[in-house]
């Protein structure tokens, strides 16, 4: 085999891990690396900042289920991916980052566009690599996607100096074997433990009061199939946390939606009630649980994971089985089969009193013919789209409502920065969602202050053609910090109003967008009908809403169940509910 | 205000444990940086360390890290979790609970300037078989090993004549052959 450069074993590398797409800037360490790519049969989508690149390639794999890739330069260029890896991280998304470094015998010296990448990402990584000789550059690149996609998934960074990208050498594509080997202390748990499985199937067929608690690992474990059978064989009605919106129909009689701080009444009341809680890959996350010591206070848990470190983490659990969740619910799927199922008779009370609570305080808002309600555009999102678009959120009120007022029926249909909570992911990762996945619409439903974060690329997705919808919900305001400051420091709106704004629909125009504005609940649909029609530039809507609409029900930060504010009562008062024991 | 009364407040039952000292051994690839990634999830997760050291071992790019900490079952099983979830870790075992060998190498510098404190110190050194590796007209320096145990009793004895610096290892630990049957390893499941 000819020598080839280092540059040309990163592309080789690549191919063989069957990527198309690569998103990234160049910069003087990575150059070596874009050279190679200039001919090479691989797009790159030139992002105008390394962040929302980062977020691009977030998107992609989330809405693909494949391994994003993100490059970079050094110094400034990796530092801005920052964000983006500890945004995958925290939710498990695949991703390889790869890095140009300073060349070797620069390393240590402040050089310029210098700093310790492979430091700075420690922490926010699944793992990362500085590649120090080019005999292991293949491997490592190699080591890299199989650690991104294997066991729970998240960010692997290589960080590759400039002169082993420039130096050449006579290589050979390590296999899976090889990458195996490399690895001996790598050894995913994908089997479930067949005694724990079976003690989880006998807690089941005693529950009176179960519940399924769903998050994110149902989607990445690809197992939305084999939660549908679970749930309809035994009749357990179905909760999802926000990363694991989709992996159940929400359409379906059996779904409870969200739980949690912005969940449902009745998915609260629900797990508050519980006898039995069923968590199948979520984390029992802060935000999910309130006040540990009060949630599920009489329910036994059986926690269902890959990665042993999340089992009892935040919570005891009583029944934990490490292993991917696809393969452990077939297996307890085949042992509930193993004896008649007449005991799910015994649950219709359960969910008798389940459509009770639906009944009395489902999802709902105050409807205006006049102002714009914020949850009114999601559900005429909703509608315009026929629940089959992917829709992609930043972070905050337009977040939730994104969550709580569409109605997601697919793994893949949700994006949204779950774990970090990062402001500005909404709109690049609906541009990667977009690449990876062209045959569906795909919006970006944005908040006034999320959408400025990182409003720049929009002049990629100009550039790429995308037919992007995004949605600014605008209320002028950082709405749920305000919402808080209402709520918990007296109406003291400290920094959070955005009375200045460019016009977004001249920035859009200015940007080679085409911008779209609504202000009165009756433009709603016909802003959007235009921009479904747009086929070839991304689309701003800016829906300018009822400024101090508040995100409801909610658990207070580190409170109990018992202590959700259900409904508004009047403008700006809040109703408290107390649950019944 | 529409508000349901509460019946009575439930709260879930958490199994309690004390916080003790556990010695946990972690066998990683020596590679560039593994280190730092140890001590960095310690520092990142919150979790104290009281003593680490490292060392390479038998087999070639395999070192073996000796970690004393402190914590309750459930944040010493996080703990190993956290660190068995390390790329790099070939396995960690916690083996507070089985019998094993547990040493400390210290070098104490004392001041010992007049006869009768020489002599006291001296007598010190050979109960607890200690050795006097360096003399100066009023210090001693002193070597010794053992448990922590011992080696906290004779530094607390020492104290009194007025310690200049002192010099630890950290603790190293190998578990018992002669007491294999009781090797467990640290339940997951």
């Amino acid at each position: 085999m000819p020598k080839k450069r280092g540059a040309d074993i990163v592309i080789d590398v690549l191919l063989e891990e069957g990527v198309d797409t690569v998103f990234g800037l160049p910069g003087g360490a990575i150059m070596e690396v874009y050279d190679a790519l200039f001919d090479a049969p691989l797009r790159n989508i030139l992002a105008r900042h390394e962040q929302a690149a980062a977020h691009m390639a977030d998107g992609y794999a989330r809405a693909t289920g494949r391994v994003g890739v993100v490059m970079a330069t050094s110094g400034p260029g990796a530092t801005n991916l920052v964000t983006g890896l500890a945004t995958a991280h925290m939710d498990s998304v695949p991703m390889v980052a790869i890095t140009g470094q300073v060349p070797r015998n620069y390393i240590g010296t402040d050089a310029f566009q210098e700093a310790d990448v492979v430091g700075i990402t420690r922490p926010i990584t699944k793992h990362n690599f500085l590649v120090t000789d080019i005999k292991d550059l293949a491997l490592i690149l190699r080591e890299a996607f199989y650690l991104a996609r294997t066991g729970r998934p998240g960010p692997v960074l290589v960080d590759i100096p400039k002169d082993i990208t420039q130096q050449e050498y006579d290589y050979k594509m390590p296999t899976e074997k090889d990458v195996e080997a490399a690895l001996p202390g790598y050894k995913p748990h994908y089997e479930g433990n067949p005694v724990q499985i079976k003690k989880a199937a006998e807690l089941i067929r005693k529950a009176k009061r179960p519940v399924l608690y769903v998050g994110g690992g149902v989607i990445i474990g690809n197992a939305s199939e084999e939660l549908r059978e679970l749930a309809e064989l035994t009749r357990i009605p179905v909760t999802t946390t926000n990363m694991g919106k989709g992996a159940f129909d929400e359409t379906h009689p059996l779904a409870l939606h969200m739980l949690g701080m912005h969940g449902t009444y009745y998915a609260n009341m629900a797990v508050y009630n519980a006898d039995l809680l069923i968590a199948v890959g979520a984390r029992f996350d802060d935000r999910v649980t309130g006040k540990i010591d009060e949630f599920a206070p009489e329910a036994k848990i059986i926690h269902i994971d890959i990665d042993p470190a999340s089992i009892s983490k935040n919570i005891h659990v009583d029944v934990p089985i490490v292993g991917d969740v696809k393969n452990v619910l077939q297996k307890l799927l085949k042992e509930l089969k193993k004896k008649p199922v007449e005991w799910v008779k015994a649950r219709e009370s359960w969910l008798k009193q389940i459509e009770k609570w639906k009944e009395k305080h489902p999802l709902s808002y105050q409807k205006s013919d006049k102002i714009i309600k914020p949850q009114y555009v999601i559900e005429e999102i909703y509608n315009i789209t026929d629940g089959e678009a992917i829709i992609s959120a930043g972070v905050g009120q337009h977040q939730m409502w994104a969550a709580m007022f569409y109605k997601y029926r697919y793994p893949r249909q949700f994006l949204n920065s779950g774990g970090l909570g990062t402001m500005g992911y909404g709109f690049p990762a609906a541009v990667g969602a977009k690449l990876g996945r062209p045959d569906k619409t795909v919006f970006a439903i944005e908040g006034d202050g999320s959408f400025v974060m990182n409003m720049q690329d929009v002049i990629t997705a100009v550039q790429y053609r995308l037919p992007i919808k995004i949605a600014i919900i605008n209320n002028e305001f950082l709405g749920m910090v305000r919402q808080w400051q209402q709520l918990f420091y007296d109406s003291r709106y400290s920094s959070v109003c955005l009375a200045v704004h460019p016009d977004f629909v001249k920035l859009a125009e200015a940007m080679g967008a085409v911008g779209l504005r609504a202000t009165k609940s009756k433009e709603v649909r016909e802003v959007l009908q235009k921009a479904m029609e747009i086929n070839d530039r991304p689309v701003i809507m800016d829906f300018v809403v009822d400024r101090e609409e508040n995100v409801l029900p909610m658990v207070p930060a580190g409170k109990s169940y018992r202590e959700m504010i259900v409904s508004p009562k009047q403008k700006g008062e809040a109703e408290t509910m107390y649950l019944v024991g | 205000m529409m508000t349901e009364e509460i019946k009575a407040i439930k709260v879930r039952p958490q199994p309690k444990s004390e916080t003790r000292k556990h010695i946990i051994i972690v066998r990683v690839q020596h590679n560039f940086g593994v280190l730092t990634r140890i001590t960095s999830l310690f520092a990142g997760r919150g979790y104290n360390i009281e003593s680490l050291t490292v060392g390479k071992t038998h087999e070639p790019n395999v070192a073996r890290i000796t970690i004393v900490v402190e914590g309750n079952e459930r944040v010493v099983e996080q703990i190993i979790k956290q660190l068995r979830k390390l790329i790099e870790t070939l396995r960690v075992r916690d083996i507070t609970d089985i019998p094993h060998i547990e040493r400390e190498l210290v070098l104490i510098k004392v001041h010992a300037g007049e006869d009768k404190a020489r002599d006291e110190i001296m007598r010190l050194v050979n109960i607890f078989r200690a050795k006097v590796v360096d003399v100066s007209v009023d210090t001693y320096t002193i070597e010794v090993t053992g448990n922590s145990e011992k080696i906290e009793a004779f530094i607390n004895l020492l104290r009194p004549f007025g310690l200049k610096d002192i010099a630890r290892t950290g603790v190293l630990a190998l578990t018992r052959e002669s007491a294999k049957e009781g090797l467990q390893e640290h339940k997951v499941e």
